[in-house]
C-alpha cells in the first residue's frame, strides 16, 4: 500500500504501450480514409479526361460540339455530334420539371403551410419511399404503365418516346425538390408568418407572399439539384426512351438521352480500344461537367442569395 | 380619421378566402398525386408480378423461357455484392467522418474535402461505373468481377455514409467529451469509448439507407459489366456476377410480354428486400438512439 495513484497509472501505462502508437496513428490512419474520397473525385477527372483525350485525336472536337448527327455504329462513315444526345436529354430534363417543379412545389407549401402535424407525419414517410424506389421500378412502370396510357390519349404515339420517360423522371424528382423546399420554408421563422397574419392576410397569401419570397433561394436551388438529377438518370431513359439520337423537341419521337448512349454501348460488345469504347468517356465527360455545373450553381444560389433572420 | 375603407375590405375579403380555399385544394392534391402514383405503381407491380412468384422463381436461374426463368443468381449476387459494399463502404466512411469530426483543423484543406464529398454525392451514378471501368476492370485488372462492382459501389455510396455519419457524430454532446477527458481519457479512448458507441445508431441507419441505395443501382454495374445472363452462382470476389436490378432490367428490356411479368415479379422480391432494411433502419434509430 505504498504506491500512490500517480505512480499506479505511470505503471499502467508503460505496461500498455500500445494504446500510444494507436494515439498518434489514429488521426493518420482517418486521415487517409478522408483523402480516399479526395481520390475518387481526381479518379474520375483522371479517367474522363484521359480517355476523352484519346477520343478527340480521333473524331474531331469541333464536329462533336457543333454536328447533330450521331451516328456511331455506320460501319462506313460514324459521326460524333453530341448535341441530338444533349438535345434528348434536355427534352427529358424539361418535362420532367413541368410535372416536379408545380408538384413539388405545391407539396411543400402544403406541408410547411397548411398540414397538421399529424398529415405531415404521415405523408413525409411516404416521399421518403417514393424517393427510395430503385430507378430501374420506374423504368418499368414507364414502358409498362405511363406508355399505355398516354397510348389511350395519343394515338399512335410509340412505345419508345420522350414524353413517358420525361414524366416519370419528373416524379421521381417530386420527393427531392418537395422535401427540400419544405425545408427551405421551415427555416422561415414563425414570427414572420404570424406579423402578416395579424395584418389580415390569408394563409395563401402568407405562403405565396410572405414565405416563398423569404425561402426563395433554397426553393430555386432545390429546383437546380432537380434538374441535374434528371440530366444524371439513367435506367428510366434507357427503359423507356428508346435508343434513337435525334436532333428533335417533339415529345412523342423515340429519342436518345447522353447517359442512355452509355448504357447501350456497355450492353453492345464494342470492344475495348475501338472509337465507340472511347465515345463513352467524351459523353460521361459532358454530362460531368452539366451536373457538376449545376450542382456549383446550386450551391452558389443558396449561399449567395440566402436571406438571414 | 378612417384609414381602412371597411367596405372595400369587406367587398374583398369574400374572394381571398375563397381562393386561399380552392388553392389549399389544389395544394393538396398536388400532395396527393405523388401518393397515388405511389400506390398506382404498387398496385400494378404486385397485380402483374404475384402469379410468377413461387419457389420456382427463388431456385431457378435465369431462362429463356418465362416460365421457367428465376432471380436465384440476382439475389445470392446482390448478397455477395452487400458483403463487400457495406464493410468498405462504413470503415471508409466513418474514417472520414472522425477525421472530419474530430481530428481535422478547420482549414481549407479541411473545407475542401467536405466540398469535394458534397460534390461527389451529386456525380451522376453512371459516372462512377465509368471510373470502375477504368481503374477497377481494367487498370487494376480485377476484371468484370464482383469485387470491381463491390468497389465502384463503396465510393458511390460513401458520400452518404460520410454525411451521415459526421451528423451522428456531431450529435454527441460536449459534456460527454468532457467529462471523458476530465476522467484522464486520452482522445482515442474518448472516441473509442464515449463517441463511437454514442454515436452508432445513427451511423447505422445512414448505412443501412445507404445500402440500399446500392442494392437498387443498376447503372455502374452495367458499366463494370455485370452479366445479364449467368446460369450459375458466383464462387469467389473474382467470379462474374449478376444483381436483382440488372436482372430485372434485362427482363423489362425484352419485347415479350410474359417477361413484363417476370420482371414484376423481381421487382416485388426487391422491393420487400428494401423494405426489411428500410424496416430495420427506422427499428434502430427508434429503439437506441438516445436523447441528451
Amino acid at each position: 500500500m505504498s504506491k500512490s495513484v500517480s505512480e499506479i497509472i505511470k505503471e499502467k501505462k508503460r505496461r500498455k504501450f500500445l494504446p500510444g502508437y494507436l494515439e498518434k496513428a489514429a488521426p493518420i490512419i482517418f486521415g487517409i480514409c478522408a483523402v480516399i474520397s479526395v481520390f475518387t473525385t481526381v479518379g474520375i477527372i483522371f479517367t474522363l479526361v484521359i480517355e476523352t483525350i484519346t477520343f478527340f485525336n480521333r473524331v474531331s472536337i469541333i464536329e462533336f460540339i457543333t454536328s447533330t448527327d450521331w451516328y456511331p455504329f455506320t460501319e462506313k462513315a460514324p459521326s460524333y455530334g453530341i448535341l441530338s444526345l444533349v438535345s434528348g436529354t434536355l427534352l427529358i430534363t424539361f418535362i420532367a420539371m413541368l410535372v416536379a417543379i408545380p408538384v413539388g412545389l405545391s407539396t411543400a407549401i402544403y406541408l410547411s403551410e397548411y398540414a397538421s402535424e399529424r398529415a405531415r407525419r404521415i405523408i413525409k414517410p411516404i416521399l421518403e419511399v417514393l424517393a427510395g424506389v430503385p430507378t430501374i421500378v420506374y423504368g418499368f412502370f414507364a414502358l409498362t404503365f405511363v406508355t399505355p396510357l398516354l397510348k389511350g390519349i395519343i394515338p399512335g404515339l410509340p412505345i419508345f418516346n420522350a414524353l413517358s420517360p420525361g414524366i416519370v423522371v419528373g416524379i421521381m424528382i417530386i420527393p427531392m425538390i418537395a422535401s427540400l423546399s419544405e425545408d427551405a420554408m421551415s427555416s422561415v421563422p414563425s414570427s414572420m408568418r404570424e406579423g402578416a397574419l395579424a395584418m389580415g392576410a390569408t394563409k395563401l397569401e402568407v405562403a405565396l407572399k410572405i414565405v416563398l419570397p423569404a425561402a426563395l433561394s433554397g426553393i430555386i436551388a432545390s429546383f437546380v439539384l432537380g434538374i441535374s438529377r434528371a440530366i444524371g438518370e439513367t435506367m428510366i431513359v434507357a427503359v423507356a426512351a428508346g435508343s434513337t439520337p435525334k436532333f428533335t423537341l417533339d415529345v412523342t419521337e423515340s429519342i436518345q438521352t447522353m447517359t442512355a448512349y452509355i448504357v447501350q454501348v456497355s450492353l453492345g460488345d464494342a470492344s475495348y480500344g475501338s472509337t465507340i469504347y472511347y465515345s463513352i468517356y467524351a459523353v460521361g465527360m459532358s454530362l460531368f461537367v452539366f451536373t457538376l455545373l449545376m450542382n456549383l450553381l446550386a450551391q452558389y444560389i443558396s449561399r449567395r442569395f440566402r436571406e438571414e433572420y | 380619421m378612417n384609414l381602412v375603407d371597411k367596405q372595400l375590405v369587406k367587398n374583398k375579403m369574400g374572394m381571398r378566402l375563397i381562393r386561399n380555399k380552392l388553392i389549399k385544394q389544389l395544394f393538396l392534391m398536388a400532395t396527393l398525386f405523388a401518393i397515388i402514383i405511389l400506390g398506382t405503381l404498387l398496385y400494378r407491380i404486385f397485380t402483374q408480378g404475384i402469379g410468377y412468384l413461387d419457389w420456382e422463381f427463388f431456385l431457378s436461374f435465369a431462362s429463356r423461357f418465362p416460365e421457367e426463368a428465376g432471380i436465384k443468381a440476382a439475389i445470392i449476387g446482390s448478397l455477395w455484392l452487400m458483403a463487400i459494399t457495406a464493410p468498405i463502404s462504413l470503415i471508409l466512411g466513418v474514417g472520414t467522418a472522425i477525421f472530419l469530426e474530430e481530428y481535422a483543423s478547420k482549414n481549407k484543406w479541411t473545407r475542401f474535402i467536405q466540398m469535394n464529398i458534397s460534390n461527389l454525392a451529386g456525380v451522376p451514378s453512371i459516372v462512377f461505373g465509368l471510373l470502375g471501368l477504368t481503374v477497377f476492370v481494367r487498370l487494376l485488372e480485377m476484371g468484370r468481377s464482383i469485387i470491381a462492382g463491390g468497389l465502384t459501389m463503396s465510393l458511390l455510396i460513401l458520400p452518404i455514409i460520410v454525411v451521415a455519419s459526421q451528423e451522428a457524430i456531431r450529435s454527441v454532446p460536449n459534456d460527454q467529451y468532457e467529462a471523458s477527458f476530465a476522467m484522464g481519457a486520452t482522445k482515442w479512448q474518448t472516441i473509442r469509448r464515449v463517441v463511437l458507441p454514442a454515436a452508432i445508431p445513427g451511423i447505422l441507419t445512414g448505412g443501412i439507407l445507404a445500402l440500399s441505395r446500392a442494392i437498387g443501382e443498376t447503372a455502374p454495374l452495367l458499366m463494370i459489366g455485370a452479366l445479364t445472363f449467368i446460369a450459375y452462382l458466383p464462387e469467389n470476389i473474382w467470379s462474374g456476377f449478376t444483381v436483382m436490378p440488372i436482372q430485372i432490367f434485362n427482363w423489362t428490356s425484352r419485347p415479350q410480354e410474359e417477361f413484363h411479368y417476370v420482371a414484376a415479379a423481381g421487382i416485388i422480391v426487391l422491393l420487400v428486400m428494401l423494405l426489411i432494411m428500410n424496416s430495420i433502419a427506422v427499428f434502430i434509430r427508434n429503439k437506441f438512439s438516445k436523447r441528451y
